[in-house]
């Protein structure tokens, strides 16, 4: 189900931009922002934080996987370590 | 635009952000649903100062200590009667109760029922982890039929409580259930509940991989939240004899009472002080 | 309104809620047992007058909890129960202390254990009300033999509970809660009343760091303090801290704040002491029948005191070190099989004889007895 959406999102035009912001060392490698994210634009990184966790990163963007600042993963992670908010001139 | 590393997060001014990593386990439902009522309480415009949670014992009992406001982390299964003094003697302050299933209704399941009957003005947020999770995973009065535990090492011959069905049993003027995969809707849940007066409950069912998950073949937070996503069916006004959490059907979720103006018993309390001096209160 | 300045008469019960009252209790929480129940009853009606609040919660946990609750909230508040309830307040109790939570609760001791005799006196909570919950503490216990005591002791157990932060417990029994006594209430500049004391400024406060007194100020809620209050073992910033070196320093303020302060707390009446090479050790409702009995062996010309415990935790071993020289024998009556006579022989050591009178519970000791003892040991 989820992945159809993100076949869907792949055709939406994409009305506002956001920027993911990480609190990298707080990550405990749940997993939940990158499965959850409604345009899969995250993945696992190949790093370990301090705590030895693989934190979430970007995907290589392929046109329109980008970042609609829905703000899901904000409120899903458990550990207070990433949120995305629109770009500047967006909130405008 | 890349991923910008930064060392705060737009949470952090509720948070005691010295204490963290926090305790909860990775792939744990407790910091999600904490997210969401930090969410909840930003949307339902709650000065902090004028909020004070009060936990029992056990993992969710921890949320008290990592708030960054007036906080109390109480004994185990009486984070209510606790609350209960509280709010008496701060009618001005909100008061919220942020504990687990077995804090809640097993060791304090006669506080809660009793508060709900007199309808003590506290909205509590009752996270579901099917067990006890701090202790090692053992079963409680929310573990489902047949689960397995380490104290139900053939699966659980008791049955459940019905914790919505419960509460509304015993008179709470708010019931609503949501899961940790759900945060948005509780977190509008938790902005609406706080508009609201008397005793109400928002409980979450929530997914401990460490203890539960990984007995019952889900053995990651995402295993959880998928079956969560799999399983859940919202359903406002559900009958809720129909509630009850059961491992191979549908749970179910959403708004379930929504009681207004009943009042309350801190409203009576000081209406009587009214009546018995025949004067109003601060004269 | 409270009560005013005068010459009342009221029981114990009755005594104890109305100084309640007049300490600034604006809160109770109880749940109805024998032989307290009046005390209860009492506040139900006179609270609501004052302005104040009374519940009565689906048992004993739930009371204290509430009362601990309501403390943090800014009220003085208390509990009262007998032996099964206070039984069910222990792990509050401890709470209390960790969190140093000004509470006060009233025990009315009944014949125990178990259920007893509801409606007959006791004194078998006096190591209770000092060892019930688990873990190194220190409570502070009150034991009054009249109902003036009552009422003044109600007073002093608020302002005890205020200046220390611990939990004050009133220790009663049946026979005093349910005795009809003349009872003076003392005019307003006669009344002494001490109120937690407050943080001196917000900037850079630690809730659980302590001033030389070994009390910490207590912070009130919604002014920003944002503290955080645990049973948890934690360190001056209130935060949970598992640590042994923590574990000692906390614990043992806890402990010192009352073991420091002891000639503050502790109270004794004595009665015939001067000249006696004999005494009785008593407390609570047997004071009463022991000074009948000191009357009656000097008569006998037998040279026997009576030392009289009003406080009875933190236990006043200096005063029992200072005057074993000059007695030759303590007999210790209690409504138990041995409590009190372990403290005393304690702190006596083997300076002097050391005898209980015991009673297994439902009435007091008479005179006779008492003069039995005396004449016995006298000789």
């Amino acid at each position: 189900m989820i992945n159809n959406q993100k076949q869907k999102t792949q055709t939406i035009q994409v009305k506002r931009r956001g920027i993911v912001y990480l609190v990298k060392d707080r990550c405990k490698g749940c997993g939940f922002c990158i499965e959850f994210c409604p345009m899969g634009v995250l993945k696992p990184s190949k790093d370990f934080n301090a705590q030895g966790y693989h934190y979430p990163i970007l995907v290589e963007e392929p046109p329109n996987k980008v970042c609609i600042a829905c703000g899901f993963c904000t409120v899903i992670c458990p550990e207070f370590a990433i949120y995305a908010e629109p770009m500047e001139e967006e909130k405008k | 635009m890349p991923m910008q590393f930064v060392k705060y997060h737009v949470r952090d001014k509720y948070l005691k952000t010295d204490r963290l990593p926090h305790i909860w386990c990775p792939g744990c439902g407790i910091g999600s649903i904490l997210n969401a009522f930090l969410l909840g309480l930003e949307k339902a415009n709650i000065d902090p100062d004028k909020l004070l949670v009060v936990s029992g014992i056990g993992c969710t009992g921890r949320v008290a200590g990592y708030l960054n406001m007036d906080t109390f982390h109480t004994t185990h299964g009486r984070a209510i009667p606790f609350a209960i003094g509280l709010k008496i003697a701060r009618p001005d302050m909100h008061v919220v109760v942020f504990s687990g299933d077995g804090d809640l209704v097993t060791i304090g399941g006669n506080h809660f029922i009793h508060a709900a009957r007199r309808n003590n003005d506290l909205l509590v947020i009752l996270v579901n982890n099917l067990n006890y999770g701090m202790t090692g995973g053992q079963v409680g009065a929310t573990t489902p039929h047949n689960a397995i535990t380490t104290t139900t090492p053939y699966g659980n011959i008791e049955d459940d409580f019905n914790i919505p069905f419960l509460a509304a049993a015993a008179g709470a003027v708010y019931v609503a259930r949501w899961t940790s995969l759900h945060v948005r809707r509780l977190a509008w849940s938790i902005a609406e509940a706080f508009h609201r007066k008397g005793f109400r409950l928002i409980e979450v069912i929530s997914q401990c991989p460490t203890t539960f998950g990984r007995r019952n073949k889900m053995p990651n937070g995402l295993d959880m939240l998928k079956w969560f996503r799999d399983n859940t069916i919202v359903k406002h006004n559900a009958d809720l004899r129909e509630t009850r959490i059961e491992l191979n059907r549908k749970i179910v979720i959403g708004k379930f009472i929504d009681i207004k103006d009943k009042p309350t018993f801190e409203e009576q309390a000081y209406g009587l002080v009214e009546k018995v001096r025949g004067v109003k209160r601060g004269e | 309104m409270s009560l005013e300045p005068g010459t009342y008469f009221f029981s114990g019960n009755e005594a104890v809620a109305e100084a309640a009252l007049l300490a600034g209790c604006r809160f109770f929480a109880g749940y109805p047992i024998t032989p307290t129940s009046e005390l209860a009853e009492r506040m139900a009606r006179r609270l609501p007058q004052v302005g104040g609040v009374f519940i009565q919660m689906e048992d004993e946990i739930g009371s204290i909890m509430a009362i601990i609750g309501a403390s943090w909230g800014g009220l003085k508040a208390m509990t009262a129960t007998s032996g099964p309830g206070f039984s069910l307040m222990q792990e509050s109790i401890g709470f209390a202390a960790m969190t140093e939570t000004p509470i006060v609760v009233c025990n009315v001791q009944r014949a125990g254990p178990s259920t007893g005799m509801p409606t007959y006196v006791g004194q078998g909570d006096v190591m209770q009300a000092k060892w019930g919950s688990h873990g190194p503490y220190e409570i502070i216990a009150l034991s009054p033999s009249s109902v003036q005591e009552c009422f003044d002791m109600t007073i002093r157990a608020f302002n005890l509970s205020e200046k220390y932060r611990v939990p004050v417990i009133l220790l009663m029994d049946e026979r005093l809660s349910h005795l009809y006594e003349k009872v003076r209430v003392p005019s307003k500049n006669e009344l002494i009343i001490i109120n937690r004391k407050k943080p001196r400024e917000k900037k850079g406060f630690l809730p659980y760091k302590a001033d030389d007194d070994l009390v910490p100020p207590m912070p009130p809620v919604g002014e920003g303090y944002h503290f955080h209050v645990t049973g948890l073992t934690h360190d001056e910033r209130g935060y949970p801290h598992m640590d042994p070196e923590v574990q000692e320093s906390l614990i043992r303020r806890l402990n010192d704040k009352i073991r420091k302060h002891v000639d503050d707390i502790v109270e004794i009446d004595t009665f015939m002491m001067d000249d006696a090479d004999i005494a009785i050790v008593a407390f609570g409702s047997v004071v009463r029948p022991s000074i009948r009995a000191i009357k009656l062996s000097r008569e006998r010309n037998i040279r026997a005191g009576l030392i009289a415990l009003k406080t009875i935790w933190p236990f006043p071993d200096k005063f029992f070190e200072d005057i074993s020289s000059r007695i030759n024998t303590f007999i210790v009556a209690e409504i138990n099989y041995g409590q009190v006579v372990r403290e005393v022989k304690r702190a006596i050591g083997d300076k002097a004889k050391v005898l209980l009178l015991p009673k297994m519970g439902g009435a007091l000791h008479t005179p006779e007895e008492l003069l039995d003892i005396l004449m016995r040991e006298a000789k």
